[in-house]
């Protein structure tokens, strides 16, 4: 049945191990940036989208279901191959010295994952109630203010479960990089693929990188929320 | 024009993005993008049904196999399992397999983890006296499920259903890696002809990914609300 020859030492050690490791870096560097930037924005955005002026709270409106039913593959290609027409120069010439590849695919993971933060600290902010808002207010806190010094705080105590889960959707989604060339995990794996026929073992280590990796994350959040959250909301 | 872009190039190429080279050729574009999502979605609803069953059977020998796959495809990237996909079938089957198919077998494995745990999910919310009086009157374990639970779990999961099928929608945008002609590959095919206009054709494609999307987002929140609203009295 199977005519394949397996040959495990060729991902386990040398040349293409260190491939596969650069990939890992890669895909971990990718992933923290975007998350970290992915986070600070879906923030804003989540204050937007419950402010009492209108076109603040429409723009974000917009901004959250637009880039959630959108292919992040398409993002990824708008912003590596179609942003130079809409940026402004500045931006532009900056980002070329930089690396391009992994900028853009950075700018596209974070837009796309904010917009799905927002929503998760929104159901967060929503779940505190209401008269904390209300007594904050008539203390004489501003709108900022009480979100930022009352409502926040804990509002992202909660949210930090689903955010976590978000941090998992961002490694799996960062290998759609690979479509423009950033050697993450997903991009080393087929290289090594093409370099030595061994798919097999290629895909194996890559596989098996990201299910630990999830199942590290998957472990975090419930051991966060049994011993962090459940007492808290016992109380 | 806008902001200093020119749109030309898409109406030039309007045919080309919606069916691609149909009826002269194969169907493309937005044509496949559908077909990929539809045919895929209706597999994906059995294979995540008979996982989701599988994985709250009270037989630990079957529950934890399939809560194994489940977790282990939840995982996974999506690209990886094309990419297995692509490269085990030829190897085990001898033949290798059109892109399309590969793209649908994939999708469909994919799916199904995340169906199952809307079926799970759906199942178990509903009230455990209904299982008692079932079993009570005489009924089967398997009749229960089939006659009492599922009818009434698998209403309520329509509208997750449906949020799947939206990203099902955006997942066949990956059918791009192995050079299936959906809507995606058709614009980068499109942008590789013409060169000057990457902005302009992927916000085109952005929009109309958006269009079909937002569409059945809506329905979804509409459903939503009626299965909440038919509860309530």
């Amino acid at each position: 049945m199977l005519k394949y020859k397996f040959d495990w030492a060729i991902v386990l050690s040398g040349k293409y191990f260190d491939w596969l490791v650069s990939g890992v870096k890669v895909t971990i560097q990718l992933s923290a940036v975007s998350i970290v930037l992915a986070f600070l924005l879906g923030l804003i955005i989540a204050v937007m989208r419950m402010s009492k002026v209108r076109p603040v709270r429409w723009f974000a409106l917009g901004y959250l279901e637009f880039f959630r039913n959108t292919p992040l593959l398409v993002q990824i290609f708008f912003w590596y191959f179609g942003s130079y027409k809409i940026l402004p120069t500045v931006v532009n010439d900056w980002l070329v010295t930089q690396n391009f590849e992994f900028a853009s695919a950075v700018i596209a993971l974070t837009i796309y994952t904010s917009a799905f933060i927002a929503e998760d600290i929104r159901s967060g902010v929503l779940s505190i109630p209401k008269e904390q808002m209300e007594a904050a207010r008539s203390s004489g806190f501003s709108f900022i203010r009480s979100m930022r010094y009352i409502i926040l705080p804990q509002a992202v105590r909660i949210t930090i479960p689903p955010l976590i889960n978000q941090f998992l959707n961002l490694v799996k989604n960062s290998s759609l990089a690979m479509t423009i060339g950033v050697a993450e995990l997903t991009y080393q794996a087929r290289q090594v693929e093409s370099y030595t026929f061994k798919g097999f073992e290629a895909f194996t280590a890559a596989t098996v990188v990201y299910i630990a990796m999830s199942i590290i994350i998957t472990v975090a959040v419930t051991w966060y929320s049994k011993t962090i959250l459940s007492p808290l909301r016992a109380r | 024009m806008v902001l200093g872009l020119d749109f030309h190039v898409i109406w030039d190429n309007l045919t080309y993005f919606f069916i691609g080279r149909y009826p002269h050729g194969p169907l493309g574009g937005v044509g496949l993008t559908f077909y990929l999502a539809v045919v895929s979605c209706i597999l994906s609803f059995f294979g995540g049904l008979i996982l989701g069953l599988l994985a709250i059977s009270r037989n630990r020998l079957i529950r934890y196999p399939s809560e194994a796959v489940i977790q282990f495809v939840r995982g996974m990237p999506l690209i990886m399992v094309i990419f297995w996909m692509y490269f085990l079938y030829p190897n085990l089957m001898g033949q290798p397999m059109p892109e399309s198919q590969t793209v649908i077998l994939a999708l469909t494995f994919f799916t199904s983890a995340y169906m199952s745990q809307i079926v799970k999910a759906g199942i178990e919310g509903i009230p455990k006296g209904q299982t008692e009086a079932a079993i009570s009157t005489g009924l089967s374990h398997w009749h229960t499920m089939r006659y009492i639970i599922l009818p009434q779990a698998l209403r309520n999961m329509i509208p997750s259903f449906v949020n799947q099928f939206v990203s099902l929608i955006k997942d066949t945008s990956l059918a791009f890696i192995v050079g299936v002609s959906e809507l995606t590959q058709v614009a980068t095919q499109i942008n590789n002809r013409t060169l000057i206009y990457p902005t302009e054709i992927f916000l085109f494609i952005a929009v109309i990914y958006f269009i079909f999307c937002y569409a059945f987002t809506t329905l979804s929140r509409y459903l939503e609300k009626r299965l909440a609203w038919a509860k309530a009295i």
